[in-house]
């Protein structure tokens, strides 16, 4: 009985905010570490696909993007309506493709090198002329990590 | 009278009672901007190039699992008709081979599984099949992996048994050169 009664005599003690902005700045480097400011806008329509087999990639610095994909409805008047290839921030052709990797190789050291990855981000319904087109020169080029960019499927196929 | 009043003005700490507003206002900025972009695919290596052509005649027709896809999307396996929901099990059947069939590949060895697209294939269906033929192999690594280690087939597994796993069933997907009978312009 008398627990109870002591307890309730006690007046509650305001919550120290002192810690707050701890607390916040704990979160703003998790967010400040995580962010990625987006490098390139896309001047391509692209919707990846869906697949099952899915492998992450890990290291953001060895990958580089190669988009293909139809121009967005702002740049069809420059660039037409049929699948184009998108390197960096501008709209390449695949003979740009070697110098492309070129650029990006040199920024990183020798022994990371050969863990380069090129992620195709393909859009669905371009057909497989350009792609065959990319892949080849990629080749040529001696990158021959790649990887098909796709989302993660959940139904089944028919 | 007036040292006092700067000796007691030193003496006061800085406020800290806005940080927490600063630190907010960082945190929203960032909170907005981020985009916890994880990239997954299909992760594919392709062969190096060469100039001469392959030759695939020594091969054995049974060992061999012909995949085409043509301009319309549509599927001839081991030139048959055949729908990319069917692949997958067919494609584990042909590897493995467990009723010993004379059609089917003579080990997962042997098996080669050949890949043929359109230019004018979607880059869609094209992706789909590359994904049930791979499907087909992990699945595959999977079940031999449970079957000898107790655990699903995964990169954490140290890289022997990995590898073991990988020799007994190696992925041999090969791609020929795309046909060129119905691209889009």
């Amino acid at each position: 009985m008398a627990k109870f009664s002591k307890k309730r005599g006690k007046s509650s003690p305001a919550i120290s905010t002192a810690s707050l902005p701890d607390i916040i700045f704990m979160l703003l480097f998790f967010f400040m570490m995580v962010t990625v400011l987006r490098d390139s806008d896309l001047k391509l329509q692209v919707n990846t696909p869906e697949a099952t087999q899915l492998t992450k990639l890990d290291e953001k610095s060895l990958v580089n993007y190669i988009y293909v994909g139809r121009p967005t409805q702002q740049y069809q008047a420059v660039y037409g309506t049929s699948p184009r290839i998108q390197l960096g921030d501008k709209i390449s052709g695949v003979d740009d493709i070697p110098l492309f990797l070129e650029q990006h190789k040199v920024k990183l050291p020798e022994a990371k090198r050969s863990r380069i990855t090129s992620s195709l981000r393909v859009d669905g319904e371009v057909t497989m002329g350009i792609v065959q087109d990319v892949k080849t020169k990629l080749r040529k080029s001696n990158q021959l990590k790649i990887n098909y960019s796709a989302g993660t499927r959940a139904t089944e196929l028919d | 009278m007036a040292k006092t009043k700067t000796r007691d003005r030193m003496n006061n700490e800085i406020n800290a009672g806005s940080m927490a507003d600063i630190a907010f206002l960082l945190l929203i900025f960032f909170l907005v901007t981020t985009t916890i972009a994880e990239d997954k695919g299909i992760l594919v290596k392709l062969p190096p190039w060469s100039d001469e052509e392959p030759d695939i005649t020594k091969l054995k027709e049974r060992n061999v699992f012909s995949v085409l896809v043509n301009a319309q999307n549509q599927l001839l396996v081991r030139d048959e008709p055949a729908r990319i929901g069917e692949l997958r099990e067919r494609a584990k059947e042909f590897i493995m081979n467990p009723a010993n069939r004379p059609d089917l590949a003579e080990g997962p060895r042997n098996a080669i599984i050949s890949l043929k697209n359109d230019r004018g294939t979607d880059y869609d269906t094209y992706l789909a099949v590359y994904n049930e033929l791979k499907g087909a192999y992990d699945e595959l690594w999977d079940e031999l992996s449970q079957r000898r280690y107790g655990e699903p087939y995964s990169e954490e597994m140290p890289f022997a048994q990995r590898k073991a796993i990988r020799d007994d069933i190696p992925m041999v997907l090969s791609e020929a050169e795309p046909t060129n009978f119905g691209e889009e312009n």
